[in-house]
């Protein structure tokens, strides 16, 4: 297909006008109770962030890391610090900045995995998470010597105007999410993402055909801890609306984790769909809890199902679909695409004629 | 003087025999890499799994303790059978990132399985061994040494040597250093794969088991277990992924590294760095000396 704009097709435009008509006009004009911005548009547009984060380290660059939520917890504490000790950034001004900060320890990070891959790069990383979190928790610097444990987060002003209802903080972080969205599809298929794509599929191949080792990887890791500085900033912000460091915990980690590979390796929709499953399941058990067995199930007994069905199908997924749900998304789109078209089969044999 | 090169000590020989229970986690860990080239990330999973279903046999049950262990052995090779049959064989021409990620969530699964069969509160397991310094130690040499600790060491000691013996002097173990070798060459040799699978996540289960009655006899039968469990990393990687010495080494390395470090340098910035001074030592490693102590170096061909 032929870019039209940039490197976006026709299609890629088609599919933003609809997403745009979806989240701007359609969703605030039907969705009217606080609880699905709160609970649920707010956070899966955050982990969505998060999870292209990861994608692009993942996913993309093939190196397996399991730091997402130290990186944004750096992003978050780095937000808070910069509207409390340096207020003429502005909102915008804030995320950007606290983002680069992620993006210098996804750097530091980020090193090891010019001499490791796998499970040692794993390893790796698990450092950045644990040191980032403690770093936070012993030096009250970053949490501004607040002895409690928990700060509430500052308001969101954005060009003197406060963004403190559910509907204003779901449109920035759609606005955000969209931004960066369309930033990462940009890289994915620019030159940039090719790079990525030679060093996972083979990186040694890919170096000895030129490709800096050390760039790409860095450069990854940097965008990688980006993303995901941004989305934590807006996780607390946003979502939170408190930063404590517990909330960052490996557990995180392991739920972006399960975002990206659910929601399909090497995908932006990806992102979406695995953040929009993980989040989605836990609720739909607990109604499930709830109206079918009227709370006959106990929740913590509920927590554990849903973990054994997150884990069954990340087997199941690796068995039979390694590319995950955005796949499974694919190869129905091409199914339905083969039934209409098999349908008209007049208009199939015209088109072998051609 | 006298007094602080005794502390130091004293510090140095409870990080090194605390350290050996990482190396019983460790353990599992090289079993199945040596056997199957698999990183088993699930092994801290089968840890909390196989202590708990311990517990809950006996507390639950009222069966006693060594029926209870039995019981909990055999429900460890119940879980090497499934995983065997469920999620190795389908996996078995898969890339090894893939495969790690399938063992992740078969991690998630046990952990679920265990907390949905017997309840997410905290158990006290009593082994009989008290988690208090030895007096015969603390009267002769001074040293404040707990009975726990040197008891996770002999232990950890009797199944190193078992385990050597196995590998080296048995005609199994001939056959696990030959499927370790070369897998596909193996087999075609008449050597079942499929019971040298079995055999050794068995082998891991029960490892994983005894580790799990050592950290929960000290810290209380509980979900935090996977997150000690996963400090076996950094041994693994300190002593290299397949090597059984190397897990020793490594734990010790990693546990007495660790302790005097918090005790001298900890207090400079608040304390608990034992949570990520392992990782970074990896890290160190990683730099270095990737393959690890004692591990085979790693050569990859384009």
């Amino acid at each position: 297909m032929k870019p039209v704009f940039m490197t976006y097709t026709k299609k890629d435009l088609i599919n933003l006008a609809v997403c745009m008509f979806l989240s701007i006009l359609i969703i605030p004009t039907f969705i009217t109770t606080e609880y699905w911005y709160t609970s649920i548009l707010i956070p899966w547009l955050c982990l969505a962030l998060a999870t292209i984060g990861q994608q692009i380290v993942m996913g993309y660059t093939g190196q397996l890391a399991l730091g997402a939520a130290g990186f944004m917890a750096a992003g978050a504490f780095a937000m808070f610090n910069l509207i409390l000790r340096v207020p003429d950034l502005g909102f915008v001004g804030s995320l950007i900045v606290s983002g680069l900060i992620a993006a210098a320890f996804g750097i530091l990070f980020g090193l090891p995995s010019l001499k490791v891959r796998g499970i040692y790069l794993m390893v790796a990383t698990l450092a950045s998470q644990f040191f980032i979190i403690w770093m936070i928790d012993k030096f009250g610097w970053f949490k501004n010597y607040d002895s409690s444990g928990i700060i509430t987060a500052q308001d969101i002003v954005i060009m003197g105007k406060p963004f403190t209802t559910p509907l204003a903080m779901y449109f920035v972080c759609l606005a955000v999410t969209t931004v960066l969205t369309l930033l990462a599809m940009n890289m994915a298929r620019g030159s940039t993402g090719r790079n990525w794509m030679a060093v996972r599929d083979m990186d040694i191949a890919a170096e000895s055909m030129g490709v800096s080792l050390l760039r790409t990887k860095v450069q990854a890791f940097a965008i990688s801890a980006f993303y995901c500085g941004v989305a934590g900033a807006l996780f607390a912000f946003c979502y939170l609306k408190s930063l404590e460091p517990v909330a960052f915990d490996i557990k995180l980690s392991f739920k972006i984790l399960f975002m990206c590979i659910l929601g399909g390796l090497g995908t932006i929709n990806g992102a979406f769909i695995g953040a929009a499953f993980i989040l989605l399941f836990p609720v739909l058990l607990n109604a499930i809890g709830n109206n079918v067995f009227h709370g006959a199930i106990d929740a913590t007994i509920i927590s554990s199902i849903e973990q054994v069905i997150f884990g069954g199908l990340m087997i199941i997924f690796m068995i039979y679909e390694p590319l995950g749900m955005a796949k499974l998304w694919e190869n129905l789109k091409v199914s339905l695409k083969s039934k209409l078209s098999s349908s008209g089969t007049k208009s199939l044999k015209s088109s072998a004629q051609k | 003087m006298v007094d602080e090169l005794l502390f130091f000590m004293e510090v140095l020989v409870g990080g090194l025999l605390a350290g050996t229970m990482y190396s019983l986690v460790a353990l599992g860990f090289v079993l199945i890499f040596k056997a199957s080239a698999t990183f088993n990330f699930s092994q801290g999973a089968m840890v909390f799994f196989s202590v708990l279903a311990f517990c809950g046999f006996m507390q639950d049950f009222n069966i006693p303790f060594v029926l209870a262990f039995i019981l909990a052995a055999l429900l460890m090779v119940v879980v090497g059978l499934c995983t065997e049959r469920l999620v190795l064989r389908p996996l078995m021409n898969a890339s090894e990132d893939t495969v790690l990620m399938a063992t992740i969530g078969l991690g998630y699964v046990l952990e679920g399985l265990a907390q949905a069969a017997w309840g997410v509160e905290v158990r006290r397991l009593d082994l009989g061994i008290g988690d208090f310094p030895v007096p015969w130690i603390a009267d002769n040499l001074k040293l404040f040494i707990s009975a726990l600790d040197i008891t996770a060491g002999l232990v950890a000691a009797i199944m190193i040597i078992g385990l050597f013996l196995l590998f080296k002097y048995t005609k199994i173990g001939l056959g696990l250093r030959a499927v370790a070798d070369d897998a596909g060459a193996a087999s075609s040799i008449g050597i079942p794969l499929k019971h040298i699978m079995l055999l050794v996540w068995s082998a891991a289960g029960v490892v994983a088991l005894v580790a799990g009655c050592m950290w929960g006899a000290r810290a209380g039968v509980q979900f935090a277990l996977v997150d000690l469990a996963l400090k076996a990393l950094p041994v693994l990687i300190i002593g290299g992924f397949s090597s059984i010495p190397g897990a020793i080494i490594g734990g010790l390395i990693i546990g007495a590294v660790e302790k005097v470090l918090e005790v001298y340098i900890g207090p400079f910035f608040g304390g608990a760095i034992e949570g990520w001074a392992p990782y970074v030592l990896a890290i160190f490693f990683l730099l270095y000396r990737p393959e690890g102590l004692f591990g085979e170096k790693i050569i990859r061909r384009v």
